[in-house]
């Protein structure tokens, strides 16, 4: 055998077992096992913390509300939108309670009005859409009503409704001031609803001193000749 | 014996007195080289005794996943872009996102407008000048889980990858922070984590998968208009969402066969 062979063949070998060792040390565990990657990856991923509980969880023991959902407008929402994350209190219920949110603040993230959002999805401003009343006052928050269609008066003068819902006149009816003959609603033009034609009739709030806050003038100094709505705006007074 | 005389009957014979020919024994030596080196060196591996299953019951083999989004339904609340962050300890920061909501304003014939502030999570400021848009809209937008994605195919280490249920992951024990997959992603949907110093991404989820629960995203949205499930093999919401709905994905002239399928979009969303 000539003298070399041995030689390469020694000089192969360490190069072999080389490899093989440097693979052992520098390619980690299970990589290569499913593919270019280590597999454990994986499972540490698959092992993380689990923090939404699902709505499956929740009905498990909150059937009564879950049945009132499931039959209302809200069936696609589920219980953690609002309620927040629940797994740490499906595993301790007594110990961890979710957050239960009653502010109007969490309504409007989805139901304020915004040109964005899809036509027909129920939205509200606001601002002018029952000012400081919670929402869960007028809507049930598990099966909320469809917004009701405007009705009576509204139907036609729903932005004097909205401006006079955040007026110091809120509480008052249209019917109040206006008298709406039945004839208006088939001819709103030619048939008007009758105005406050006397300065008595706003004199009996404002100048008879009648309850608190409710400001006073003196009839017979105040405007004269002018009937009052043809200086204030009755639907909001506050307005200059 | 001589070697060389070769035939069967030497074959016979030697085998007969217990001696090996020297061709036959070098021919089967390479053989048995060649079939061996692989796994001497660790290119294919032998089934393990001790080779478990990850997560028990699941089979990632089993599942292919998908995510349908409805641009017709998103109403850019951002509960999802609240809730993935929740889910996954995304950083709280503006520019960590594994999803967020972009809201579209579209104008005249070409003005496109994209605006996405946090994400969507405190609300969209007012559109100047109403009057002049011709569509307004909100896009959800997370990792497309591409089953040929770029990301997997620039990281030089193999610490980001797809899975065998087609979900595209990181190692975040193996990433080494050179960036190269947040530059490849074409719909920028890596970041970089501040205090682990590795690319963060959307994993559909994927703790939650295994445990039959969908991504927290889907299960949050109050519209449905995220739906989950798988692309193959079984019904499920998403199979009843794909049939019914004309499908988009996103920038599919880059051959990344995104499997986040958007229904009801405008053509300029990119």
């Amino acid at each position: 055998m000539p003298q070399q062979v041995p030689r390469l063949a020694a000089v192969f070998l360490i190069a072999v077992a080389g490899l093989i060792i440097a693979r052992r040390v520098l390619i980690p565990e299970s990589f290569g096992d499913r593919g270019h990657y280590r597999a454990l990856a994986v499972d540490s991923i698959a092992a993380r913390e689990v923090k939404y509980a699902g709505h499956q969880e929740c009905t498990l023991c909150h059937s009564d509300v879950a049945q009132v959902r499931a039959a209302g407008n809200h069936q696609g929402v589920s219980c953690e939108v609002c309620h927040g994350p629940a797994a740490s209190h499906v595993s301790a219920p007594m110990d961890v309670k979710p957050e239960i949110s009653r502010d109007r603040d969490l309504c409007v993230l989805c139901h304020a009005f915004s040109p964005s959002r899809p036509t027909g999805f129920p939205q509200i401003d606001s601002v002018t859409h029952n000012p400081r009343l919670p929402c869960m006052g007028c809507h049930l928050a598990h099966a909320p009503e469809p917004p009701v269609p405007p009705q009576g008066c509204n139907a036609c003068h729903g932005q004097i409704a909205t401006q006079k819902s955040v007026s110091h006149h809120q509480s008052l009816d249209c019917v109040t001031c206006h008298v709406a003959p039945e004839e208006h609603r088939m001819n709103p033009r030619s048939v008007r609803p009758s105005k406050p034609s006397e300065r008595s009739f706003c004199g009996a709030c404002h100048a008879g001193g009648a309850l608190g806050g409710i400001p006073q003038v003196d009839l017979r100094s105040h405007g004269q000749p002018y009937v009052c709505w043809q200086c204030h705006y009755p639907h909001f007074p506050e307005a200059r | 014996m001589d070697s060389r005389v070769v035939g069967s009957t030497d074959v016979a014979a030697s085998a007969d007195n217990g001696t090996v020919d020297r061709r036959k024994f070098l021919n089967d030596m390479l053989a048995a080289c060649c079939a061996g080196a692989p796994v001497i060196l660790g290119v294919v591996r032998l089934p393990s005794a001790f080779a478990q299953e990850a997560g028990g019951a699941y089979d990632a083999t089993e599942h292919v996943y998908g995510m349908g989004l409805d641009v017709n339904k998103c109403i850019g609340c951002a509960r999802c872009v609240v809730a993935c962050k929740t889910e996954n300890d995304v950083p709280d920061e503006p520019h960590y996102f594994n999803t967020w909501i972009e809201r579209y304003v579209l104008r005249g014939v070409d003005e496109v407008e994209v605006d996405s502030p946090n994400g969507g999570i405190d609300g969209f400021p007012p559109i100047r000048g109403e009057a002049e848009i011709r569509r307004t809209f909100f896009v959800p937008k997370l990792c497309n889980h591409c089953a040929n994605p770029p990301c997997v195919q620039v990281c030089p280490v193999g610490a980001t990858f797809i899975t065998e249920d087609g979900v595209v992951l990181v190692d975040e024990e193996y990433c080494i922070g050179c960036r190269y997959c947040i530059q490849a992603c074409p719909y920028g949907a890596r970041y970089m984590k501040p205090d682990e110093h590795v690319a963060g991404k959307c994993t559909f989820c994927y703790h939650r998968l295994v445990k039959g629960k969908v991504p927290a995203c889907v299960e949050v949205c109050p519209t449905e208009a995220r739906v989950f499930g798988e692309l193959e093999g079984r019904a499920t919401p998403l199979a009843r969402f794909m049939r019914f709905n004309d499908l988009q994905v996103l920038k599919p002239h880059l051959n990344t066969k995104p499997k986040a399928y958007y229904a009801n979009m405008d053509y300029e969303v990119s």
